[in-house]
């Protein structure tokens, strides 16, 4: 069978695209990057690929709010193709800045791209110390349908950021994500235990780093699993011998999930 | 008409940008406030309904979660209202974003501008205790002492929405300035009144050379001379003869040419090959491996970010990024650094001069523009420092480097060729950073705040990473020729570099303008951010414009190189001159040879004599416990994590080394390190090293211990010295005045024998001179001299490196390097209030060379778990923070602490700072092995480190005994804002 092939998606301030290219091709993708002006003039162009990835970054500087404009344009212009790419049982993959733009053009948390439902139910607020912060945290596999990491993974990877607040709209839209084994990942310590800041390092509610839509297939995470392909990423490579690189899994299980 | 669209946090919801402003009202002694709102201002000015104005807010503006927007505005519900608008001019990316937005969303609007707005409710019972003009004053404090920047913005206490503005329009009018019959004192004058800053010499030479021509010169010509003469763009200081006096006045030596007798020499003498282009270039370029290379440059942005932190840090992370863009034939950023001097951050806001803001406000202001630009960049902050002093009060000190990365093949850039078409890249020309150059040459007074105004301006780091992601294709196709930025000096620096050698042809009204109004003489020397000038051979412009365009980045062909049109035959044009065209009309035109070569080279009187003054010697006994304490908490020692977690440090997937170290991430790292290509093993090891304390007191010696610590810091991690390059970087006062200069000239020296003396070449550098203030009383506040080293060194495998942080109990202690009696300027005499002699430590260059490379071998042996260098605070401080990072502790004995055989205190072997020390744990497997490795070093095993969670360090006659989470929260506590 032919080489999966993934779309790393460039926009103005997009700036994690490059090692979000090299943690697929790592991981064993063919891989472009492709800037959202090719695909809006010609949306068919996503069909060729099977893995859409929206790396991190400030696209368009995160004025208005993060990730919002992307969103915005995705939802005018690419509504369409987006939605058969959904519907074709592809993976979609958000990565910070990238989840912010997926939770604001509707693919989470129900892969629909349509203006009437996008970013109405939950969001990524401003972290509770309100500022960007970058720091390592400790990851918590919750969902049994996620297709990038099996449940009751732990692992440790990098944030950066400054909007990353999982908030739901109420009590009843939190027990539908919960419900529907939605909520992918936690911020957990490194037993796995839940706790304050800094375990939980932006106030997000129920820890939720995270989400999936009810596929399992396309997620939104707030840390970064392209900053963790090689042992010395990790923070205590120095002290101790770091056997894995956690930010793996994620690229490899689409890889063997679409093989 | 204009629609005014409230955007605030809903009920239930958390506002933590209001949390964190009422944190702060209460940090400037205001407790009468209870509560603060806060809500995001968008006014949408064109021909839109408003339903239309309505969907913006929906579908934009607002977060459906957790926001909601009017378009009536909200009742204050009596409530003290503060609202803050930029004024007109000033780059507003935000509405820029938002303007293209809802263009996207098929609505026809003019433009969109943005403001905030605060509400404030006061303590119950205080309004009837308070009279209203007391209020009054409390609001204006509010407003101009924290929430916005009279500089570029407008304060507001009631809903306020800005009237329609439509564009000025601009009639072409060309302006002579008549020079030729000007005597001395007219000449003076002119140079003032025009903010040209130059003396009478220079301007001699302006007058002289119109005199020669026979005509009277027009006012971009002088405008372009001031800015390529100007301190800043020329670096007059450094390249001047120098005549250096005793105090009694004898000449005691002659200098001819300061900067080639010294760090040129350096480079020169070391001829290394891997020095691939130094000093021409915009960054300083060094092999990587076979097929890369990696450049280095730091900058300085201090005056602006004196007047405007924010926007003067941020355009100064913004113009060194735009350096290695513009080296060779560019190069990607993939790392930036920082270094900061400011005054103490806990001055009592009334203790703080007239026309200077408090320090922790420059601080965070700084803080906040370097973050969001080099984040929104996408480039990994790593390295940096941070140093206060009270001189920096008026004149902080903003110091920004960038490292690139460029193929090996690309690293030097060819002259371009006659006819090749000068395209202008980037961001738009506007009004702003008008006369930056020619300001940042000059000294800042109380009333600068205002008068300079326009020197200030905000970056929109978007706008440069388009260029650059587009810049980086253009530059895989081979399709331009030339590259530099538009830095200080803007197009007609820029150009007339380019052109030096061939001279160009411009046409000004071509240029992209912000807004209508500016003069072709305005255009010329504006300083807007985020612009990059290209040599395009006339059969690729076609090619590289569709590149720019399909990504959305804006670009003009604005003329051409060579003076003789185009299509005709390329020849070197033995009178390179510029020609200045707007609406096909002449407006200027200069001999290029005059404007790079015509300025006089004056010969600059310095005096220097050393007058020895002994610091009293430590008179500590028994427990120093407390003494440590302080050191831990004085600003310059404690953690700067507040800071460095503000940064991305990790983005672009090559972080080796972090800034922050050890079993809790938070304890100090030495140097960082990154992998810049992913698929090789190989590094960049970037550090620094400063030390004004010192300069203030042995400019001479405070230049070796710059050199010593940034090359100490970068073997620390496991740098390599034989590829290690450095980088000078000189903050001083005005050098017009002899005992400066002849610190400069001293500190210059310093710089030649270090660098021979340790075998590593400057590549790069860069001077800010007139770094004084004049308070409204007429006092004069010079900054210390102010030296920053910076190094970059290239290592085989990151996976070699090491950490500070101390790592297994039962390990061996080692301490490197000789301790001696000198307490001058160390941080043990500053905690305990003791004025400091200048008898500084002196540096041994010889045996600190070998001990660096005795360490660096060991680490390559894997002989080494940890290792951390001494600086400020000298072995407690570093023992303490090895003890606290490792979550471990350490065991030790001063007797052990080598010291050639002086007879050295105890107390001075705890807290002296002598260069060339290491400490250094080592594995008992490893312990022969090492010792071999360091046997022509001084070294003495000073102990252990312990699992007892105790720093334990004993003497003779002092001792200390600190558990470490105590050490550590003393560190942390200053600064955990």
């Amino acid at each position: 069978m032919a080489t999966p092939k993934a779309l790393v998606l460039r926009a103005a301030g997009v700036n994690c695209d490059r090692e979000t290219q090299f943690a697929l091709r790592q991981a064993g993708f063919e891989s472009a990057r492709v800037h959202v002006f090719r695909l809006m003039e010609n949306p068919s162009a996503l069909a060729e690929y099977q893995f859409l990835v929206i790396p991190g970054g400030f696209s368009y500087g995160d004025d208005v709010a993060a990730g919002k404009i992307l969103a915005n344009q995705m939802l005018h212009n690419l509504a369409g193709a987006l939605n058969e790419f959904v519907a074709a049982g592809k993976l979609i993959l958000g990565i910070c800045n990238g989840f912010q733009v997926l939770l604001k053009s509707g693919l989470l948390p129900w892969a629909k791209v349509s203006t009437d439902c996008a970013g109405a139910e939950v969001t990524l607020a401003w972290n509770d110390r309100g500022r960007f912060e970058d720091r390592w945290i400790h990851l918590r596999s919750d969902s049994e349908k996620c297709v990038f990491l099996p449940a009751g993974e732990i692992v440790a990877l990098p944030i950066a950021h400054g909007e990353g607040k999982f908030v739901p709209r109420d009590d009843r839209t939190l027990g539908k994500l919960r419900d529907g084994d939605q909520v992918a990942l936690r911020y957990v310590d490194a037993g796995g235990n839940s706790g304050k800041y800094p375990v939980n390092p932006n106030g997000s509610i129920d820890d939720i780093a995270g989400i999936c839509d009810p596929s399992g297939r396309v997620m939104g995470l707030m840390p970064h699993p392209e900053r963790f392909v090689d042992v010395t990423h990790h923070p205590q490579w120095t002290r101790r011998n770091v056997t894995r690189a956690d930010g793996q899994l994620f690229f490899r299980r689409a890889f063997e999930y679409l093989r | 008409m204009t629609h005014r669209v409230e955007v605030r946090i809903r009920q239930g919801f958390g506002d933590p940008h209001a949390e964190g402003v009422l944190h702060q009202i209460r940090e400037l002694g205001i407790d009468s406030v209870s509560a603060v709102r806060s809500a995001r201002l968008f006014f949408l000015i064109g021909e839109l309904s408003a339903d239309d104005a309505g969907r913006v807010g929906r579908e934009l503006l607002a977060d459906p979660v957790t926001e909601q927007f009017t378009l009536s505005g909200c009742d204050a519900n009596g409530a003290s209202v503060i609202e803050v608008h930029l004024k007109g001019g000033v780059m507003d990316p935000v509405a820029a974003s938002a303007e293209r937005a809802v263009r996207g969303m098929g609505l026809g609007i003019e433009s969109v501008r943005t403001g905030r707005r605060y509400e404030l409710d006061f303590v119950a019972g205080i309004q009837e205790s308070v009279s209203g003009e007391q209020q009054q004053q409390l609001l204006d404090k509010i407003a101009t002492k924290l929430l916005a920047n009279p500089v570029i913005e407008d304060i507001h206490f009631s809903s306020y929405t800005p009237p329609e503005v439509h564009g000025g329009s601009y009639e072409l009018c060309v302006t002579e300035v008549p020079i030729r019959e000007l005597d001395d004192e007219s000449l003076e004058k002119l140079s003032s009144d025009n903010e040209m800053f130059l003396n009478a010499a220079e301007m001699r030479a302006i007058r002289d050379h119109y005199r020669t021509l026979g005509r009277e010169p027009k006012d971009v010509e002088l405008e372009m001379i001031a800015q390529t003469w100007s301190e800043h763009c020329g670096h007059k200081t450094f390249r001047s003869n120098v005549r250096v006096r005793n105090r009694a006045g004898e000449v005691v030596q002659e200098i001819p040419n300061l900067i080639k007798n010294t760090v040129f020499k350096v480079t020169q003498e070391l001829d290394k090959p891997w020095c691939l282009n130094v000093f021409e270039d915009n960054a300083g370029v060094i092999e990587f491996d076979d097929d890369w290379a990696v450049c280095f440059k730091v900058e300085t942005h201090n005056h602006p970010s004196a007047i405007e932190p924010y926007g003067g840090a941020a355009t100064g992370i913004g113009g060194v990024v735009r350096d290695p863009i513009g080296t060779g034939l560019g190069a990607q950023p993939v790392a930036n650094t920082d270094v900061f001097c400011f005054g103490p951050p806990d001055m009592p806001l009334d203790d703080v001069p007239k026309g200077v803001l408090h320090p922790r406000r420059v601080m965070r202001g700084v803080v906040g523009g370097v973050r969001d630009y080099g984040n929104r960049m996408g480039i990994p902050t790593v390295n940096g420092a941070v140093y206060f002093d009270e001189k920096y009060l008026g004149n902080p000190l903003v110091y920004c480097g960038t490292v690139g990365l460029l193929p090996k093949n690309k690293c030097r850039k060819r002259t371009p060729d006659p006819g090749d078409a000068i395209i202008c890249l980037g961001g738009r020309t506007g009004r702003d950073g008008i006369h930056g150059a020619t300001f940042s040459s000059g000294e800042l007074t109380h009333v600068h705040e205002t008068q300079f105004s326009h020197a200030v301006q905000i970056g929109n780091a978007i706008t440069e990473k388009k260029m650059l992601d587009t810049i980086l294709q253009a530059r895989e196709q081979g399709l331009y020729s030339c590259i530099t930025d538009c830095g200080a000096g803007g197009l007609s620096s820029a150009v007339g570099e380019m052109g030096e050698h061939i001279g160009a042809e411009v046409h000004l009204d071509r240029v992209p303008l912000k807004y209508a109004g500016l003069s072709y003489a305005e255009i010329w020397i504006s300083e807007a951010q985020e612009r990059m000038v290209l040599a395009v051979p006339q059969e690729n412009v076609g090619k590289i414009l569709k590149i720019f365009a399909d990504e959305d980045v804006e670009a003009t062909v604005i003329g051409h190189y060579g003076s003789r049109g185009t299509g005709v035959p390329p020849v070197e044009d033995a009178h390179a001159t510029l020609r200045l065209f707007y609406e096909g009309q002449p407006v200027g035109e200069l001999d290029l040879r005059f404007l790079h070569d015509g300025c006089p080279r004056p010969t600059k009187e310095a005096v220097w004599e050393k007058i020895e003054k002994f610091s009293p010697l430590p008179v500590l006994k028994g427990d120093c416990n407390e003494t440590l304490l302080k050191i831990f908490a004085a600003p310059n020692v404690a953690s700067k994590e507040w800071i460095i977690r503000q940064y991305d440090h990790e983005v672009q997937g090559g972080s080796a080394v972090k800034p922050l170290v050890g079993a809790s991430e938070d304890g100090p790292g030495d140097a960082a390190v990154i992998r810049p290509v992913l698929d090789s093993r190989k590094g960049v090891v970037i550090s620094c090293g400063m030390n004004p304390k010192l300069g203030e007191l042995d400019p001479y010696q405070s230049a070796l211990h710059a050199v010593d610590e940034a090359l100490r810091n970068a073997v620390a991690v496991g740098g390599n010295l034989e590829r290690t390059a450095i980088l000078d970087n000189f903050c001083w006062g005005n050098c017009n005045k002899p005992d400066r200069m002849g610190s400069f000239v001293q500190a210059a020296k310093g710089c030649y024998d270090a660098a021979i003396a340790y075998s590593t070449p400057f590549v790069s550098g860069k001077d800010s001179l007139n770094n004084e203030f004049q308070t409204a009383s007429g006092e004069t506040i010079a900054i210390p001299p102010t030296l920053l080293i910076s190094a970059i060194s290239v290592i085989d495998d990151v996976s070699r490196c090491v950490t500070a942080d101390a790592k297994e109990a039962g390990n061996h202690l080692f301490l490197l390097g000789r301790t001696g009696c000198a307490m001058g300027g160390s941080h043990y005499l500053i905690v305990e209030n003791v004025e400091s002699g200048n008898d500084v430590p002196q540096v041994d260059l010889q045996t600190n060379i070998r001990v660096m490379r005795a360490i660096q071998s060991a680490i390559e042996a894997g002989a080494v778990r940890a290792c951390h260098d001494l600086s400020e605070g000298g072995l407690a401080v570093a023992a303490g923070e090895m003890a606290f990072s490792g979550a471990l502790g350490v065991e030790m004995d001063l007797s052990a602490v080598p010291t050639g055989g002086a007879s050295v205190p105890d107390a001075a072997k705890l807290f002296a700072e002598d260069a060339g020390r290491f400490l250094i744990e080592v594995s008992p497997d490893k312990y022969d092995a090492f010792l071999r490795l360091v046997a022509d070093c001084p070294v003495g095993e000073v102990g252990k480190v312990t699992d007892t969670g105790r720093i334990v360090i004993s003497g003779d006659d002092v001792g200390i005994d600190l558990p470490i989470d105590q050490a550590k929260a003393a560190w942390q506590e200053t600064f955990d804002w």
